[in-house]
Formats: structure tokens, C-alpha cells, sequence
């Protein structure tokens, strides 16, 4: 029993965080970086982030993955992190040659007032961007917000800072993808060419972090958001972000900047958020749904129906962030299951109005996020009202253990599990992946712990 | 990216090839923080002190500063305990923008206060992250008190992340540890008695070290960090030896227990039947008025090296002539790596260590074969083009280096926090020898080119 210090009694606690659902900015300014061709993420801070960000991902991904870091010292602490950023632009394009260095920064150089958008410009003004080069940058200090915090401020630089609008509309829309899968990417794109349009997908890690074994170790892999389809997003005729927190802030920008008109929608976990993503779909681009999505639709319904009596009542208890638990919170009461407890690290009021609406048919549900919504509350609800099933990252396996709960594991980081950059989490046939997985985990239990003679061979 | 390029400029003086004659040989510069804008594998000052106290399974390890450095240090190291296993939860004070406007130590005071009281640790470990450094948290004041208020040892660790490299984060958890030590009651410790110094329990491996130790008949006061205890950490000053692996890490606490309490220390490493031979006739030949421990060494010593020489020849049949690439953390355990794989038939083609001293590398250069590269520091672009170009059929490193290895279509073996089971002792060395070979021999390799498309 891992955790057999969580009380049942849930008390007030004055700051202090136990067992995280989040962590820091920076992460997910890298992740995003990653998802543009060519790319360098770059950690302006100490040595340490930067390896504990690689270390996390490649985690997740068994896959490499590259960053740089200013590598902090103390002089640089006392004296400004300039002189270290302009030397790390310098080395890097001399020698890892990318076609962009997307810079963020840490708490530490945040604390101390470095100005990445200046000290970019002195960089270009210095000649030390080489012709047909990029530094974007991003603000990402680890102590606001949370990793979908920094993830959703990369985006916002990349858009900001590639769109260019030449007084032309191009007949393609923008996808503004949420932290989501490399899976999940792969699986917007499919829908774009079953609907026959032209898409921009941005960022883009299929083909990134999901790249084949080839025999060498390709320091920039062949996925990504190329730099031409970036520059081209201030010319498409609308953009739909995938996601209120992670993806419409990036948006919001375009908008401002290229007059680009835009839609957010939920991320396309689950039946309905799926309808809604491509009823907006079909609107933004004029095309009627083909015959080939509404099968898969009908494909993912039927499940439900022939399923439904495995559903009913069963209750749950979800962790992670706020895109994706808006959606899946949602697709859970669609299949007629409780979710009765759910928390998010990841503050904001968003995701309390939208888990409000959400939630509406189950008064009684408890949820959280921000400040002290972390495992440690989660268990203790869990105590005080048992669910039969858990659905969050690898980290909910010490709750499961200790409570003897089904897991489903969904969301970041999955340190312990392959899967879920290789198979879509989104779309009909994501969902259709997500009954699949929350009926294994029920039917498991109950073959692993059925008695004798209530051991059932059809199911 | 350029082929030949593929060293940082600036990083040429910490990469050399061992050529014959050795006149010319230039020194290899190295105790240098990273050049900017490297893809370093190296980490912090926090992560050097947080990998070191971790272990200790019933002290209450707070991280004081933004989420972050708790959240990717939570339960990523398998050192396993016997017991209790409050080291494997995740505590933060997740400072916030006004934490670090106005000050953190309110946050630190309540959250210590808090967690005490909730989970009752024997001491209380608080590490303080960049930020804390810059915003002037006076976190020793703050331990003091709550120490003070509580009862128990409540300890600053000062691991500021820029302020050095990891190795710097040893030395402060050195620091802390210090102070625990020479608390406790030395009463009824035999004067045959050692501490286990730098063995941290990844996969259980310090149970196996502890019992060849009682075997021989010695007492061991404490493992630190590895199943450690606060207790025993206090009471460690009672032994009369100190035996220290992992040099990197706590060469440091042992001088200072040498100075403070006249305990004298010896270098070993478990890795290999030859060190692992060596560390236990050493530390019997410093108990030399006692033959019958040297005797009881002896007969460990020949009964594993009976049931493990004739598997590991098994391996070296097929193994023979491979060659291998090390890319570690600390350059002692290259040492005994080194050892290890010829044991086995392989040679070692590359040989590196993120943070190794001047004399590591020295001596590096003297055992290692001609052609061997050395290298301080490495990043994945100098790993990848190193391994390519020498032709290596193994890479033994970190969880950085696994996923480049694989692309490129060769083995990989773990010797850091992500290895499964124990690398050490003499059981160890089979399971070494077993994991080379599963990867090195795997059919996986066949069905994709390898080693940058040549095979």
C-alpha cells in the first residue's frame, strides 16, 4: 500500500501539492516546438530542465529527442541569461543546423527578467540568424500555469510569429491542434483527406515521435509543420483550435494578427465532441460529410448500443488536463457511466465553467482544478466514494493498486505503457478504441476476480 | 547537418582517440559547465542532490520551488525499500507567481508543518530549486523552526539547479546527510563494522552487497542512501569503515566522516566479477586481525565465480569480438564496465562519462584499448557519429541515450536509474552478461537497416 497515508478526511491544506496532476510550462513549449519541421526546441535556463523535459518525453515516446539549453551558471543568474542565448544561437546553428530554434524560457530566466523577444532581435540584428533561418521564442515561466500553459504559449509564438498574410485567401483552413498524440494528429489529417480539403495542421508530431526504425538517428525526422505551410496560415480562410485551453489562445492570435476567422471546439474525444468537430469541420470548408465518416460514426454507435448494459452506472474517477477531460467527461455520460470525480492541476475558470455545463445531469459530482487539485485530493474522494474505474496518466497506477481499481491509462505522461502515440485517442475510431479499452478493463476484472460458477464464458 | 563536423567547437578539447606512442597525447579538459546551445545529456545541481538523498525511504523529501522539479523526479528511480515508502510520493510547495513576488517561506513553513504532522517521517529533507536561490527564501531559517517545533532533523539541501553541475548536488546532499550523521547512539555496533556509501537499491542490488558483507560476517550500520533509514544514518559514525561506490557521489560525506570521526574509506565498485572479487577481499583485508573474514570472502568469492563462470562463457561464445560504447554518468563505472564486457569477449570502443575528473579520464586512457574514443560531456550528435564510425554493436547508458541507440539499430543495456533488475554482484554480472546478449543477438535487428543504413 503505497499511499496507505491518504486519510479519507479531506482537510484544507494551506499550499502544499501532493502527488502533482500537472507539471511546468517548459515541457510543453518543447513538445510543441517539436511538431514543426526542422525544428530545435531550446531551454533558456539551467541544464536540468532541459534534461528532465527530454528525459520525460522520451519517456513517453521511447523515441530521441533533441533539445538544446542555455545551460545556466550562477554568473548568468547575476549578470542576465543575453550573453548565454546569443552564444547558444550561434553554436546551434553552426552545428546542429535546424531551420528554427524555438526558444522558451524557465523560472529562472524569468525570475531574473530576461526578454526573449529582445534578446531575439539583438540575435538578428547581431547576424547571427542566418538567412533563411527562424528564433521564435515563447514566455513560459514554470511557476503560472502548467505544462498545457506553456504548450498553449508556444503555439501562440509559432502562429504570431510565421503568419504572414499576402492579401490572398488560400483555399486550405488552419487546424490548430491541442496537446494531443502524434496519433491523434495523424488521425486529423486522415479525416482532411477523406473530406478532400486542404488542411494545415499545426503543430504536427506524427512522423516525429512516432518515427520508423530506419537504421540511423535522424536529428530532425521528416514530420513536422513545414515553415512554408506556417507562413501560409494568415491566408486560410478560417482555423478551428482543437481545445479552449491549449489551442485557442494561438487562435486568438491569428485572428489579430491576419484577420483569420476562427472556431474553438472540444478536442474529438468521444461521440459527441466528434459530431461537433466535424459538423464545424464540414462548415468551415463547405464540404458535406463523407459517406466513409458517417460509417465510422455509425461503427462506434453500434459498439455503444451492443455494449450499453456493461456501461450503465458504472462510475469513474479522471485525472489530467482540461482538454481532454472536458471531452472524455462528456463521452462517459454518453455511455451512461457516472464520473463522479475529476481533477485537473491545471488552473483556469474555463474548465470549471465547461466541466459545469458538462456535469449538469450529476449534481453530486465533485471536481477540481488549480491550486491543491492534485492525486492526493483525488484518492481521498475516491475513499469517501468508491468508482469503479480510474482513467489518467501512468501515475494513477499507485490509486489503482492500493484501491483495486480498473485503470485506464489516458493522457501525459504514460511512462509504462506503449500505445497511445500509436493509436488515434480522437475522432470515431479513437472512441471506438476508448469503449474498447474501458470494456477490457471491466470485463478483465471481472474474469480475474469472478467466482467459479459466476465465471462466464460469453460476455 | 554536417558529417565531419559533429564535435561542438569549443568541445574539441574534451573528446580524444587513444593513438599509440601517447607522447603527443593532449590532456582531455573536462569539470566544465556545458557550452550553450548544447544538446547536453547532463542535468543539475537539484537532480545531483535529489537522485542521492531520494533512497532514504522514511525521511519526507520536499521540493521547494515550481512544479516541475517535483513532478519529474517522482518515483522515476527504482530504489526499493524494505519498508517504508514515503520517498516515492510527490511533494511541492508549487510555488506561484505571487510565491515568487513576495516570498515562499510562509508556503515552506505550512506545507512542512502540514506534512509532518499527516505522514510523521523521521526527518525532513527540503530542496531548494533555482528560483529560491534568486528570490532570497531563507529556507535554513525555516528549517530551523519547524525542526525546532517538531522534533525532527528538518534539513535544507541547497540544490539550486544552475549553480554548478550535478556533481555540485551530490556535494550538498553529502552536506545534509552530515548532519544526520553522528546523532544516533553508536551503542553495541561491533568494531567489524562498515557503511555502504554510494549503492542506491536500484533493483535491489544493495540487499545483495548487504549480505555478502554479513556473510563474511561483518556488521553493516547503514546503506546510504540505497533501503536507507534515517536512524541508520545517524548512528553511521559508529562503524569503523566506510566503503564507497559510485565515488562521484559520496567521496564527499566519506572524507568528511574520515576528518570528523577518523573513519577511514575505501574506493569499490560491484560491477564485474573482478571488482566485485576485489571489493570484498579489500574490505577483509582491512579487517586483517580477523582471518576468518578474509576466509569467508574466499569462499564467496569461489563458490559465485563456480556457478557463474561456466554461464558467462556461454555468452562470450557468441559475444566475442562485439564491441561496445559507454556513455554514463560518473567515469568510475566505466572502469569496472570496462572490465565487465572483456570478460565477456567484447571490446569497448567509446568510452565517456558526464561528469569524470581529470584523473578518471587518465586513467581511462590507460585502459582502454588503441582507437578507443574518450570523451567528457557527450551529446547525441557526437554518441550517434562516434558509435556509427567505430562500428559498435552495444550502448550502455541512460534513459536519453536508449531510444538512440535502437535507431540505429543496435543493443542497448540501462546502467542507470532505468535498469530491471540487478547489475550488481556476482548475480549481477549474469544478468549484465544475459541483458548484452538478449540485445545484441536480438532477431528485432533483421528487419530493419542498421547502423546508419551500411548493414
Amino acid at each position: 500500500m503505497l499511499l496507505r497515508h491518504t486519510p479519507k478526511e479531506v482537510i484544507a491544506r494551506e499550499g502544499l501539492t501532493i502527488n502533482p496532476a500537472k507539471t511546468c510550462q517548459p515541457i510543453g513549449a518543447m513538445y510543441a516546438a517539436l511538431g514543426i519541421h526542422g525544428c530545435l526546441p531550446h531551454s533558456h535556463g539551467s541544464q536540468g530542465c532541459c534534461s528532465y523535459h527530454r528525459s520525460t518525453l522520451t519517456r513517453h515516446y521511447k523515441e530521441p529527442v533533441m533539445a538544446a539549453t542555455s545551460s545556466f551558471t550562477e554568473g548568468a543568474s547575476v549578470f542576465g541569461g543575453q550573453a548565454n542565448l546569443l552564444a547558444a544561437i550561434e553554436t546551434i546553428f553552426s552545428v546542429y543546423e535546424p531551420d528554427i530554434i524555438a526558444v522558451h524560457s524557465t523560472c529562472l530566466s524569468e525570475t531574473i527578467g530576461d526578454d526573449l523577444q529582445q534578446i531575439t532581435k539583438k540575435a538578428k540584428d547581431d547576424g547571427k540568424i542566418p538567412e533563411g533561418k527562424y528564433v521564435i521564442y515563447a514566455s513560459t515561466p514554470s511557476f503560472v500555469g502548467s505544462h498545457v500553459t506553456g504548450y498553449a504559449n508556444m503555439v501562440t509564438g509559432i502562429a504570431e510569429q510565421f503568419a504572414q498574410s499576402t492579401g490572398e485567401k488560400k483555399d486550405q483552413i488552419n487546424i490548430i491542434a491541442g496537446w494531443m498524440e502524434p496519433s491523434d494528429m495523424r488521425e486529423i489529417k486522415k479525416l482532411a483527406k477523406e473530406f478532400g480539403v486542404k488542411i494545415v495542421l499545426f503543430p504536427d508530431t506524427s512522423d516525429v515521435l512516432d518515427a520508423p526504425q530506419t537504421g540511423k538517428h535522424e536529428f530532425y525526422p521528416k514530420g513536422g509543420t513545414t515553415i512554408e505551410e506556417l507562413k501560409s496560415i494568415g491566408d486560410s480562410t478560417a482555423s478551428l483550435a482543437l481545445g479552449c485551453i491549449s489551442a485557442e489562445p494561438a487562435a486568438i492570435a491569428l485572428e489579430k494578427k491576419c484577420k483569420v476567422p476562427f472556431e474553438t471546439v472540444d478536442m474529438p474525444i468521444g461521440l459527441s465532441a466528434t459530431d461537433r468537430f466535424i459538423m464545424s469541420f464540414s462548415q468551415a470548408t463547405g464540404v458535406q460529410v463523407p459517406d466513409e465518416i458517417t460509417a465510422e460514426r455509425g461503427r462506434l454507435v453500434d459498439v455503444m448500443t451492443d455494449m450499453e448494459q456493461y456501461f450503465y452506472g458504472k462510475k469513474v474517477a479522471l485525472f489530467g488536463d482540461p482538454d481532454q477531460l472536458i471531452p472524455l467527461t462528456e463521452f462517459l455520460l454518453d455511455l451512461n457511466m457516472k464520473p463522479i470525480h475529476i481533477v485537473s492541476g491545471t488552473p483556469g475558470q474555463r474548465f470549471e465553467k465547461r466541466m459545469k455545463e458538462v456535469l449538469e445531469r450529476i449534481p453530486e459530482a465533485n471536481f477540481k482544478n488549480g491550486l491543491n487539485a492534485d492525486m492526493f485530493l483525488l484518492h481521498q474522494w475516491m475513499k469517501n466514494e468508491p468508482v469503479d474505474l480510474l482513467i489518467g496518466n501512468t501515475y494513477g497506477k499507485y490509486i489503482a493498486r492500493d484501491e483495486n481499481v480498473p485503470f485506464l491509462r489516458f493522457g501525459f505522461p504514460i511512462l509504462d505503457r506503449i500505445g497511445h502515440s500509436y493509436f488515434p485517442n480522437i475522432g470515431y475510431s479513437g472512441s471506438l478504441r476508448l469503449v474498447e479499452k474501458i470494456l477490457s478493463a471491466f470485463m478483465d476484472r471481472q474474469d480475474r476476480e469472478a467466482l467459479e460458477e459466476k465465471f462466464e464464458l460469453v460476455m | 547537418m554536417k558529417e565531419e563536423i559533429g564535435i561542438l567547437e569549443g568541445r574539441q578539447s574534451q573528446v580524444f582517440e587513444k593513438k599509440s606512442g601517447g607522447t603527443e597525447q593532449q590532456d582531455i579538459s573536462c569539470e566544465k559547465t556545458s557550452l550553450s546551445g548544447s544538446v547536453s545529456q547532463r542535468a543539475c545541481v537539484f537532480c545531483g542532490s535529489r537522485v542521492v538523498l531520494y533512497p532514504v525511504a522514511d525521511a519526507l523529501h520536499l521540493v521547494h520551488g515550481p512544479i516541475g522539479c517535483a513532478a519529474y523526479t517522482w518515483d522515476i528511480r527504482g530504489a526499493v525499500s524494505s519498508g517504508p515508502e514515503l520517498h516515492r510520493l510527490s511533494f511541492s510547495t508549487d510555488l506561484r507567481e505571487m510565491d515568487v513576488i513576495y516570498g515562499g517561506e510562509k508556503k515552506l513553513y505550512h506545507s512542512l508543518i502540514e506534512l509532518i504532522e499527516k505522514y510523521e517521517p523521521k526527518a525532513a529533507f527540503i530542496y531548494s530549486t533555482c528560483i529560491i536561490g534568486l528570490i532570497g527564501d531563507d529556507i535554513d531559517a525555516v528549517c530551523k523552526k519547524v525542526s525546532k517545533e517538531t522534533g525532527i532533523p528538518v534539513l535544507p539541501v541547497h540544490s539550486e539547479g544552475f549553480k554548478g553541475t550535478k556533481k555540485d548536488g551530490y556535494k550538498a546532499a553529502c552536506t545534509s546527510l552530515m548532519k544526520l550523521v553522528g546523532t544516533g547512539s553508536t551503542e553495541g555496533i561491533s568494531p567489524y563494522s562498515i557503511n555502504i556509501l554510494g549503492e542506491f537499491n536500484l533493483a535491489g542490488e544493495a540487499w545483495i552487497i548487504r549480505e555478502y558483507y554479513e556473510e563474511m560476517g561483518i556488521e553493516v550500520v547503514s546503506t546510504m542512501t540505497g533501503d536507507g533509514r534515517v536512524d541508520a544514518v545517524r548512528r553511521a559514525h559508529g562503524a569503523t569503515l566506510n566503503v564507497v561506490q559510485c565515488s562521484g557521489s559520496m567521496t564527499t560525506l566519506a572524507k568528511e566522516m574520515e576528518e570528523k570521526y577518523g573513519i577511514p574509506y575505501m574506493r569499490v565498485s560491484y560491477f564485474g566479477i573482478e571488482d566485485m572479487s576485489k571489493s570484498l577481499y579489500d574490505v577483509a583485508k582491512h579487517f586483517d586481525d580477523r582471518p576468518d573474514i578474509m576466509e569467508a570472502a574466499k569462499k564467496i568469492v569461489s563458490r559465485e565465480v563456480a556457478k557463474l563462470y561456466p554461464e558467462l562463457q556461454k555468452f562470450k561464445k557468441v559475444l566475442a569480438g562485439k564491441k561496445a560504447a559507454i556513455y554514463v554518468g560518473g567515469a568510475f563505472k566505466t572502469f569496472s564496465l570496462i572490465k565487465a564486457l572483456r570478460s565477456i569477449g567484447m571490446s569497448v570502443v567509446l568510452a565517456g562519462s558526464q561528469t569524470g575528473n581529470k584523473d578518471d579520464y587518465e586513467r581511462l586512457r590507460e585502459m582502454c584499448d588503441e582507437g578507443t574514443i574518450i570523451v567528457d560531456d557527450s551529446n547525441p550528435v557526437e554518441l550517434s557519429k562516434f558509435v556509427l564510425e567505430k562500428e559498435a554493436d552495444l550502448l550502455i547508458g541512460g534513459v536519453k541515450e536508449r531510444p538512440i541507440a535502437y535507431k540505429l539499430g543496435i543493443g542497448f543495456c540501462d546502467h542507470n536509474h532505468e535498469r530491471k533488475i540487478p547489475l550488481a554482484g556476482f548475480i549481477g554480472m549474469y544478468n549484465f552478461a544475459k541483458e548484452v546478449y538478449q540485445s545484441v543477438m536480438s532477431p528485432v535487428w533483421q528487419f530493419a537497416p542498421r547502423k546508419g543504413g551500411k548493414i
